[in-house]
């Protein structure tokens, strides 16, 4: 009963001798290996699990948001189109937005000041967003300054500072009182930045939306499938920099195991030629060769992937941080909360495992069935 | 005397073995912080509902890359004559579907029999 089993292991070992009598190259492939499958994870980790983030905490985003356009620009919209939005059919709910981008010319950076309602704050206060604090280096009770349209400084008392855990959605914000939005803005009465709409029906939104550019024919609805579709847009295969870094590592990668594979030195076809003399078969030479090859692929695999894991969900994937910061100033410090699924680990499996094994079956095969005679020979 | 010699499959399973626990552990891991997650999702939905909130705040560098959905449609030099695309998060940002998504029908237009 024990045969078989004895068989594999003492291929295994001799499997494990022959990778060990050319430490150099083997460890060295097993460390690129290993580098591809971290970066490939890395990638896939972080962009699945920022695309989780959008899907979950959008779904709350308004059903519609109607902006208004001026010459092809997104302008103030009329607050009393509210009310003629308000009375088609199947609309719950118009709630207009007052918010807009404020340049902080102390650090360089861009904020997003919102009016909020549906909050306590008292006026010449406000609450900002974790990178809004760190960047200013300000606590909850110390006064801010923004400049206002004409020039003045405006005080602001920092009642509050949202917490690190919504980053994610709020680390650039500075939520004020509607009035002092306008003041800072000099915000015409009157008009707001777009129109929040809830519908009744998700599923009479395109009714909708038809209906107030019929009315309107300057506004522009944004649906909230057009908001989650865009985040699915972001950062997806086809995306820009997404395809150049995937596709040159993998076929680096596909090269550099092409290369390994087929420059078989004359020291292995000898010592298949003396395998083979000695009574081995094909097939045993082939399960030595794939002994050799699963050794790398699933160390370099396992190692890739526990790497990858630690270095998305424990570090923050520092090591895209200055890739994604790019020009930003205030860069958002968002712990991404881990989102694995069988899906993800096979594609990283195929897209790491199988490319390897491919560019090094033929080869090897070639090698296996040699006439041992000639291998020797060579 | 040296002892009884450990067989090299013996360590290699070994170390796989220790690398599939660890890979089931975190496995584990993400099961477990996605229970925790539920909370900390459910504060900041609370948040996204209060304020009507449409985007993730991933770029800060550019109202575009700030606000990708609320953005007008994508355009070099859209903010200012010497503001070339913000590098690299123009890139990461795909490019818009064509017909773009905010595009709307035209009302339909009465058929010649």
């Amino acid at each position: 009963m024990r045969a078989p089993t004895q068989r594999y292991r003492n291929i295994l070992d001799f499997a494990l001798s022959s990778l060990l009598r050319r430490k150099g190259r083997n460890l060295s492939l097993t460390g690129v290996y290993t580098l591809v499958v971290f970066v490939l994870a890395s990638l896939i980790f972080f962009v699945q699990a920022l695309k989780r983030e959008a899907r979950e905490l959008l779904v709350q985003a308004p059903d519609m948001v109607v902006q208004r356009l001026v010459a092809g620009r997104h302008d103030p919209i009329l607050a009393a189109q509210a009310e003629a939005i308000r009375s088609i059919r199947g609309v719950l709910e118009v709630r207009p937005r007052l918010w807009g981008y404020y340049y902080d010319p102390a650090f360089g950076g861009n904020l997003t000041v919102m009016a909020n309602e549906h909050e306590p704050i008292a006026a010449d206060a406000v609450w900002i967003g974790q990178g809004v604090a760190r960047n200013m280096r300000v606590n909850e009770g110390d006064l801010i300054s923004l400049r206002a349209y004409d020039g003045l400084p405006m005080l602001f008392l920092v009642q509050k500072i949202l917490p690190t855990e919504s980053e994610l959605v709020s680390s650039d914000l500075v939520l004020m009182a509607p009035r002092d939005v306008r003041s800072l803005f000099h915000f015409p009465e009157g008009l707001a930045t777009d129109l929040a709409i809830t519908a009744g029906n998700p599923r009479e939104l395109p009714t909708i939306a038809a209906k107030i550019v019929e009315r309107f024919p300057d506004a522009r609805p944004i649906l909230k499938a057009e908001l989650l579709r865009t985040y699915e847009a972001v950062f997806d295969w086809r995306g820009g920099l997404m395809v150049v870094v995937l596709g040159s590592a993998l076929l680096s990668f596909v090269i550099f195991a092409w290369d390994k594979a087929t420059g078989l030195s004359a020291e292995e076809r000898r010592e298949i030629g003396i395998l083979k003399s000695i009574g081995w078969e094909s097939s045993d030479v082939l399960l030595l060769k794939f002994w050799e090859g699963t050794v790398v692929s699933l160390t370099a695999f396992l190692s890739g992937i526990l790497l990858a894991y630690v270095h998305v969900f424990f570090f923050s994937a520092r090591l895209f941080e200055h890739a994604l910061k790019g020009w930003s100033v205030l860069f958002p410090r968002y712990r991404l909360l881990p989102a694995l699924d069988g899906y993800q680990l096979t594609v990283l499996f195929f897209l790491t495992v199988l490319p390897y094994t491919a560019a090094t079956l033929v080869p090897i095969w070639r090698a296996a069935t040699v006439d041992p005679d000639a291998a020797m020979r060579t | 005397m040296a002892g009884p010699s450990v067989r090299k499959s013996s360590i290699y399973l070994s170390l796989t073995g220790a690398l599939a626990v660890l890979f089931l552990g975190m496995l584990l891991h993400a099961k477990v912080q996605a229970g925790r997650a539920m909370n900390q999702r459910e504060s900041n939905t609370a948040l996204v509902r209060s304020l009507g909130l449409t985007d993730l705040c991933i770029f800060t560098e550019a109202r575009y890359t700030r606000h990708p959905a609320m953005a007008d449609r994508h355009a070099a030099f859209q903010d200012h004559p010497m503001g070339l695309d913000h590098f690299p998060s123009g890139s990461l940002v795909a490019p818009p579907t064509f017909p773009s998504p905010h595009a709307r029908p035209h009302p339909a237009l009465p058929q010649h029999p």
